[in-house]
């Protein structure tokens, strides 16, 4: 079946008129996704590629969207996604880079309370082939398959969607995390959703340097999660103090390196591989 | 961004928490002082500058200039001393510890504090910390600090003077989008006051849009990042002698370490981000044309980036910026025949797999 967004996922794009917005809701409706609607304060009545275009999201609610990409500027975010929830929105993804994590900690902590979802920001959304593409992916890396991918990083998360597609295998759904040190779904919510996805058969979950969410979703695996999962650790080579691009991709006291990532993992029985390309024969190992 | 101390205790000033008198001095002609003794502290983002001799006290003027001189000359952990802060010496009774962070795990800010302060807080035992963790949605309160400050077991005469920093603190945490904000130690004196002995502040620079007070402090960048930094560019400068290019954070950090475990040390991390932009490729050359290097590895999985655009800025740059060491291409993805064939039509055989671009700049670096 796919997790988070499928045939019936209806888009709403804020921010639709934007260089970003525009683009990619021609790309997600080239991909075959329904974008139903966009906002952009003061341009409603027009209308981009045919997506109608209105002024506020409660207007926008004309067109039953429930789920929203994101792509204001930062200073905006927090204000979006308020809106977008207040509006009766189930799912946000937010593409923007840089926004102040404090907002994005007051988004996460009121969509738990008033049960949204939200992915991102700072990642590349969420891709179920071929029913429905939220976010930025390239459209031609996927292949229909069993394989569920996890990911923080965005170009990174490609190259092995593109392996796993070139290997003979696919993709059930990708999701992108976000770089960000706060995001709004983690690896432990996705692999929650993979557990009860009869679509799904085995977990690639591509991690990366900085905070502790790769061993808390160890010890998800470890104790909780019943398919098979293979990773890739990305930033063995970082130094400690240093943001590596990603916002939240730094060793910071100790915390978050690389081998303390592996190490997890290994110790919950999953598959860690040294290069991104060994990712799909391991796959196959555990698949078989 | 990290602030220096003297710049997180003017924002304690603007939020009235108490701090000792103090002064910040620059240059030479700075050191003066009317009631000695005095404390002189080195102004560097590391920590252990006591150690490292950048904190002195002095009882006069002559010793004042002497002493002040001597920190300013000093470099502390490879940063130069760039200026000094002058403060009241302390009569302290009792060194305490709090601080308010992002916890990463939770997504929420958590308050540390200790009756134990003066030390690293890694070195308290966790028997001695009382941590709270702050809903983003409800936000402090006043009974936050009344728990605090009961579980921390402080007298009615500390816990009245604690509660009131604590919910200072947070609104500055709040107000200046801080990831840090730290006092320690957080100083008991002999006639019961509490003060801010020491003041850390670390501000999330994706914040600094709505902080126009605050500018990137300069000291924390090598020359390389600085360069690159200006020209608009994520770079992170390593050590090592292999220049490398790449797109994404996740793919430029598989680069590096893809090179490492092959025995090559890379000198930076170098993201173009999600850019399509011939000029922006050339300017990632232009930036390491400035560094020492034996080769450059130039790793992209076209999305956004489209691997023809990539390959047009390369040729431009073989032009323009005149680059004399061993150039490997690995272009895969977005328009990557096409790339690929414009780099031909240049002399340049690009790779479409990553490992085999890896390996080849291990060959011709040799």
């Amino acid at each position: 079946m796919s997790i988070l967004v499928n045939e019936d996922t209806r888009i709403l794009v804020q921010g639709i008129t934007g260089h970003q917005g525009s683009f990619n809701a021609i790309q997600m409706q080239k991909f075959g996704s329904k974008v139903v609607a966009g906002t952009s304060p003061g341009k409603g009545g027009t209308d981009i590629s045919g997506i109608k275009v209105y002024n506020t999201v409660r207007d926008a609610m004309n067109e039953e969207p429930n789920a929203t990409f994101i792509s204001v500027a930062a200073p905006y975010v927090l204000d979006a996604a308020k809106e977008a929830m207040y509006s009766g929105i189930d799912l946000i993804y937010i593409l923007t880079e840089k926004v102040p994590y404090q907002d994005t900690m007051k988004i996460v902590s009121l969509a738990n309370k008033l049960g949204k979802k939200v992915v991102g920001p700072n990642g590349p959304g969420v891709t179920s082939p071929f029913t429905c593409k939220l976010g930025i992916m390239p459209n031609q890396i996927f292949k229909r398959g069993k394989v569920g991918v996890i990911s923080r990083s965005g170009t990174l998360t490609y190259e092995i969607v593109n392996q796993i597609t070139t290997n003979g295998l696919g993709e059930s759904t990708v999701v992108g995390l976000g770089g960000d040190p706060v995001t709004g779904m983690n690896y432990i919510d996705a692999l929650e959703e993979f557990k009860h996805d009869e679509q799904t058969e085995a977990v690639a979950m591509v991690g990366e340097i900085g905070g502790t969410a790769e061993e808390e979703a160890a010890e998800y695996i470890r104790n909780k999660f019943n398919k098979p999962v293979v990773s890739y650790i990305t930033g063995r080579s970082a130094p400690p103090g240093k943001r590596m691009g990603h916002a939240g991709a730094i060793i910071s006291r100790g915390k978050g390196t690389a081998e303390s990532k592996v190490k997890a993992l290994e110790e919950a029985g999953v598959k860690v591989a040294s290069y991104p390309y060994e990712i799909p024969s391991l796959l196959k190992e555990v698949l078989k | 961004m990290n602030l220096y101390e003297y710049q997180a205790k003017e924002l304690f000033r603007k939020y009235g928490i108490s701090i000792p008198i103090g002064k910040h001095a620059a240059t030479d002609a700075d050191l003066q002082w009317d009631r000695f003794p005095v404390v002189v502290k080195a102004q560097v983002l590391t920590g252990g500058r006591g150690k490292a001799g950048g904190i002195k006290f002095a009882n006069n003027t002559s010793e004042l200039q002497e002493k002040g001189k001597e920190i300013l000359s000093m470099s502390i952990k490879g940063l130069k001393v760039r200026s000094l802060l002058l403060e009241e010496k302390l009569d302290i009774a009792k060194e305490y510890y709090v601080s308010i962070t992002l916890d990463r795990s939770t997504k929420m800010p958590v308050i540390i504090a200790s009756t134990s302060g003066g030390m690293e807080i890694e070195d308290v035992p966790d028997s001695k910390i009382v941590k709270y963790w702050i809903d983003p949605t409800i936000g402090y309160s006043s009974f936050v600090g009344r728990e605090v400050a009961f579980r921390l077991g402080l007298t009615p005469e500390e816990s009245k003077q604690f509660q009131d920093i604590l919910g200072k603190i947070f609104a500055l945490y709040e107000g200046y989008d801080c990831e840090l904000v730290e006092i320690n130690p957080l100083t008991v004196l002999k006639d019961g006051r509490i003060i801010a002995g020491d003041a850390k502040i670390v501000v999330d620079s994706d914040s600094l849009f709505r902080h126009k007070d605050l500018s990137e402090n300069p000291a924390e960048r090598t020359d390389l990042e600085e360069l690159a930094f200006k020209k608009g560019y994520a770079l992170v400068e390593l050590g090592g002698d292999i220049g490398v290019i790449a797109n994404g954070a996740g793919l430029t950090m598989a680069t590096l370490d893809g090179l490492t475990l092959k025995g090559l040390k890379p000198k930076n991390f170098l993201d173009l981000g999600g850019s399509d932009d011939v000029e922006k490729v050339v300017g990632a050359f232009q930036i390491l044309k400035e560094a020492k290097i034996r080769g450059i590895l130039i790793n992209i999985f076209g999305g956004v980036t489209h691997c023809d655009t990539v390959a047009n800025g390369i040729t431009e740059a073989k032009k323009r910026v005149g680059i004399d060491v061993p150039i490997v291409v690995r272009l895969s993805g977005v328009n990557e025949d096409l790339g690929r064939k414009i780099l031909k039509e240049n002399g340049i055989d690009a790779y479409s797999d990553m490992m085999d671009a890896i390996e080849e700049t291990v060959q011709v670096v040799k």
